[in-house]
């Protein structure tokens, strides 16, 4: 299960072994062929004004597994992210290029709604980002906004149950979503995201607001969430990836001839390969902490 | 200051010591006389408007406020249909007002490009640097005209079974004052709003359209509740922008002194509208004396307005501070 | 399970649809309200600037005014009243200027947090109140005694401009970095010749600029003069602020209620000059304020 191991990975990397190793709740990864592919993405380059940001992307994101996205700051990895739902249209100067298929269809296409996109493939943000109303209202609001008004209060139980947050907040939920601890407020965003029955759940950074504990909160509700959902994933933290992923996406830095800069997908498989036994020079240098 | 000196003697320093001080307090004496002698200012014009009108305050009391009509003759002065004419145009012009401005608002936050932004905004704001006898000076000449030969008459076969929109036979009316006061307090509304709305946080919108909600929706159910204090407090600076204009009122409204009527397509008058107009025709000492009460009136008013203004941006700045974790 | 309808992303749903039309509505009714406001602005000055232009001629400028004129006699001009507001607003400027900056050193420099805050108060009420009831308090206070004058008018014209000009002040010193301030103290300097000599320098950019601004605001106004300075007493050019003078703008709120086309026009020619001024200087000060505000920041 493990595969080979090189000698000078166990020294620097033991600590992600081990938790590779340890992860006992890490189900073997089907094989590739009875993956379920749920984005196809055909070498997406995206350019923000004159300069890109990443490009030539090509790979494939898969059903109810949890892919993460890893790599330096500076790589491209929000941008990238940001492709799925259509969230980068909001700058004025981006552009992409290439295409990323939502189960089949092209979701940058010219007769798309990014509006009906971004009910399809929810996300979660750095910093928890809950709406200045109570805690029922900021599940309530977009499922009464979107039509999925029938049994409402069902409907909000069940997102902060599958968030794990219910049995804290239960008895006040019409109190002001603001009093409630960073940790609270993030999973009170993810209960959001979720209550409107998404297919995909894109998390940029979702953790790296939060203390420890509240981190491993967030961690456990995605092993226990992606029978039911798709997860995205953008961390900078490696131990994490290696924690709650099961496909990793190592992005780095590019360097052109005069000094431009931009992301390029380097390496892109199952979590374990990509900790204990990469292809690429750039994601052993990354994983085992020699630069980045 | 400091007594350490490295260097050496006081000749070295010649404003050091008492007339440094001097100096300091000097300053800040006729500073500190300058300051109480605008709050002193106030007072002043609080007082001056109150003891020119003790003369009709002790004549007619509090029923000049409800009793009508302007008549030097027989020394009969009233407030009732000018304070209803001042509530009609200025409630009017704000109704007018503030969905425009709340859409110009919206328009330069959400949908212009970021080239028309600029100019849209400066324009905006250039309808404020107009003065009132100029955008009076147009509403006699040009609006009045336009209303009285098109608009009144059409409003009025469409809708003439609302007692609102009864026949007009001239262009000065209630309705030419309410648009010239639309087009007055159109800027501050929307100036303010405008600056509410690029205050309401990137990541609360990011994350209402993130779920997959219209733009609109997310106006509706984002924006429009974050700044909805402040825009109170916008729509109240407006309103008393209007309750004072009294220049541009007084040459579009028709000075009409008769009994309160309902028709917009009507003459009508203000308080400050008779003030302009009446003010240095004064006979009578008690007529003189009403025009001072009538300013009372319209002081207390303002100033009420301005404190409750003044509230509301204190109670939405504390909420800010809140929400701004 | 999900309940997303991948068709959802090409044949959107009855609900979708709906819901797209109205955010399509509400977008159609901003630009609108934009379009809207633009236009007001630009029928208005067009207007002034058709009718205006056409009849601005020298003799506006020169000629005195005529109080009767007779359809196909003389015009006559407009001296007095330029020559009036030039006198009002430049001797109002005088009067509010300095105290206005005393006002903002005081609250900058000296003045504890109360009494900021009461004197922020009182600038806000200040500039509050309807300036029909400043002139009627600057009658009572000045014209019963003494009868009308230009130099009432100022005065007038001056309460006005005091909380626009002690407002700017006080945002302009506010940017003047305290590093400033204590490398003078530092030296020895008292606190007076700090303030003067190397505060008010830096503010003094923003201070004209704002003291520009407030001219701008308070030379279109009608109702502080209407009582206090009358017009039509002198026909031709009166420099003597003792006297009653004439003004623009209370000559053309007179003439707008005439009923003769040659006294309109005189009107609409005395506007487009006011309103020309006004706009001129307003965006000229707006952008040195600008600039200066950035010279500002990157001192600091």
């Amino acid at each position: 299960m493990m595969g080979q191991v090189r000698g000078d990975l166990v020294s620097a990397s033991s600590t992600i072994e081990q938790a590779v190793r340890v992860e006992t709740k890490r189900q073997p990864l089907p094989p590739r062929e009875r993956l379920e592919q749920v984005f196809d993405i055909q070498d997406l380059t995206a350019i923000y004004g004159s300069k890109a940001a990443l490009k030539g992307v090509t790979m494939d994101v898969y059903k109810n597994l949890v892919t993460a996205v890893i790599g330096p700051s500076g790589c491209g990895k929000s941008t990238f992210i940001r492709c799925f739902n259509r969230m980068n249209d909001l700058v004025p100067s981006f552009r992409q290029t290439g295409t990323i298929r939502y189960h089949g269809q092209d979701i940058a296409g010219k007769d798309v709604d990014p509006v009906a996109v971004r009910r399809t493939i929810g996300m979660v943000f750095q910093r928890p980002n809950p709406f200045p109303k109570s805690i029922q209202d900021n599940v309530a609001w977009g499922l009464k906004v979107l039509g999925m008004k029938d049994n409402l209060s069902e409907r909000v139980e069940r997102a902060l149950t599958q968030a794990a947050l219910w049995d804290e907040v239960k008895d006040r939920l019409k109190s002001s979503a603001l009093g409630l601890s960073g940790g609270q407020q993030q999973r009170l965003c993810i209960a959001r995201a979720i209550a409107v029955e998404p297919d995909v759940v894109l998390m940029d950074e979702p953790a790296s607001a939060l203390d420890p504990i509240a981190t491993q909160a967030i961690e456990q509700l995605l092993h226990e969430l992606k029978s039911e959902y798709s997860f995205v994933i953008v961390t900078h933290n490696m131990q994490q990836a290696a924690r709650v992923a099961d496909m990793t996406a190592f992005f780095s830095i590019s360097r052109g001839a005069e000094g431009e800069r931009w992301g390029e997908l380097i390496e892109y498989d199952a979590t374990e390969k990509i900790f204990t036994a990469p292809s690429d020079k750039r994601t052993e240098d990354y994983v085992t902490g020699r630069f980045g | 200051m400091s007594t350490y000196d490295a260097t050496g003697s006081a000749a070295r320093r010649p404003f050091s010591g008492r007339r440094a001080r001097a100096g300091d307090l000097i300053l800040q004496g006729v500073a500190g006389l300058a300051a109480l002698g605008a709050v002193v200012l106030v007072g002043l014009i609080v007082y001056k408007v109150v003891q020119g009108s003790r003369l009709s305050l002790s004549t007619f009391g509090l029923g000049f406020l409800t009793s009508t009509g302007w008549d030097p003759v027989h020394s009969q002065f009233g407030a009732a249909n000018l304070i209803y004419g001042t509530a009609i145009t200025s409630f009017g012009a704000l109704i007018l007002a503030t969905p425009l401005a709340l859409g110009v608002a919206l328009f330069l936050t959400e949908l212009a490009p970021g080239w028309i932004r600029g100019p849209v905004t400066a324009l905006v704001e250039t309808l404020a640097a107009i003065p009132s006898v100029v955008i009076g000076l147009w509403g006699i000449l040009v609006l009045g005209p336009v209303l009285r030969d098109d608009v009144m008459p059409q409003l009025h076969s469409a809708l003439g079974f609302i007692p609102l929109f009864g026949p007009s036979s001239s262009g000065s009316t209630i309705f030419t004052a309410i648009v010239v006061l639309t087009i007055m307090i159109l800027p501050i509304v929307s100036s303010i709003s405008r600056e509410l709305f690029l205050g309401v946080p990137a990541e609360l919108k990011e994350a209402a359209l993130g779920l997959g909600v219209t733009r609109w929706e997310m106006v509706r159910g984002v924006i429009f509740p974050y700044a909805r204090g402040g825009v109170a407090a916008a729509m109240i600076l407006g309103l008393g922008r209007a309750l004072g204009e009294a220049i541009a009122v007084a040459q579009v409204i028709g000075a009409f002194n008769g009994p309160i009527h309902a028709n917009l397509f009507f003459q009508g008058n203000t308080i400050g509208a008779e003030l302009a107009n009446e003010f240095s025709n004064a006979t009578s000492n008690l007529e003189l004396s009403s025009l001072f009460y009538l300013a009372l009136i319209l002081l207390v008013f303002s100033l009420l307005v301005n404190l409750l203004a003044q509230v509301i941006v204190r109670r939405v700045a504390r909420k800010q501070g809140l929400v701004a974790q | 399970m999900s309940s997303a309808d991948l068709s959802v992303l090409q044949r959107p749903n009855d609900r979708l649809r709906r819901r797209r039309w109205v955010n399509r509505g509400m977008e159609l009714l901003a630009w609108l309200a934009a379009a809207t406001a633009v236009a007001l602005l630009g029928i208005v000055v067009w207007s002034v600037a058709k009718r205006g232009a056409s009849e601005l001629n020298l003799d506006l400028l020169t000629k005195p005014q005529v109080a009767f004129p007779v359809p196909g006699g003389p015009q006559g001009g407009l001296v007095n009243a330029f020559v009036g507001t030039l006198v009002i607003v430049g001797i109002a400027t005088l009067m509010a200027l300095p105290v206005g900056v005393l006002v903002a050193l005081y609250v900058n420099e000296f003045a504890p947090a109360v009494v900021r805050r009461g004197v922020g108060l009182t600038l806000d009420v200040l500039n509050g109140i309807p300036a029909i009831v400043i002139g009627i308090f600057v009658f009572g206070l000045i014209v019963v005694g003494h009868g009308d004058s230009g130099l009432a008018g100022s005065f007038a014209l001056a309460v006005l401009m005091l909380p626009l000009v002690a407002r700017s002040a006080i945002e302009v010193l506010a940017l003047v970095p305290g590093s400033l301030r204590e490398a003078s103290l530092g030296l020895g300097v008292p606190r007076w010749r700090t303030t003067l000599g190397i505060v008010l320098p830096q503010a003094v950019g923003g201070i004209v600029t704002g003291a520009v601004l407030a001219v701008a605001r308070v030379a279109g106004e009608t109702a502080p003069l209407l009582f206090t300075t009358a017009v039509g007493v002198s026909a031709g050019a009166d420099w003597n602020p003792t006297h009653p003078l004439a003004s623009v703008p209370v000559t053309i709120f007179e003439l707008s209620d005439q009923a003769l086309e040659s006294q309109h026009a005189q009107a609409w020619a005395a506007a487009f000059v006011l309103l020309m001024f006004i706009l001129v200087t307003s965006l000229t000060a707006r952008w040195l304020a600008n600039r200066s505000r950035r010279k500002l920041q990157r001192a600091a």
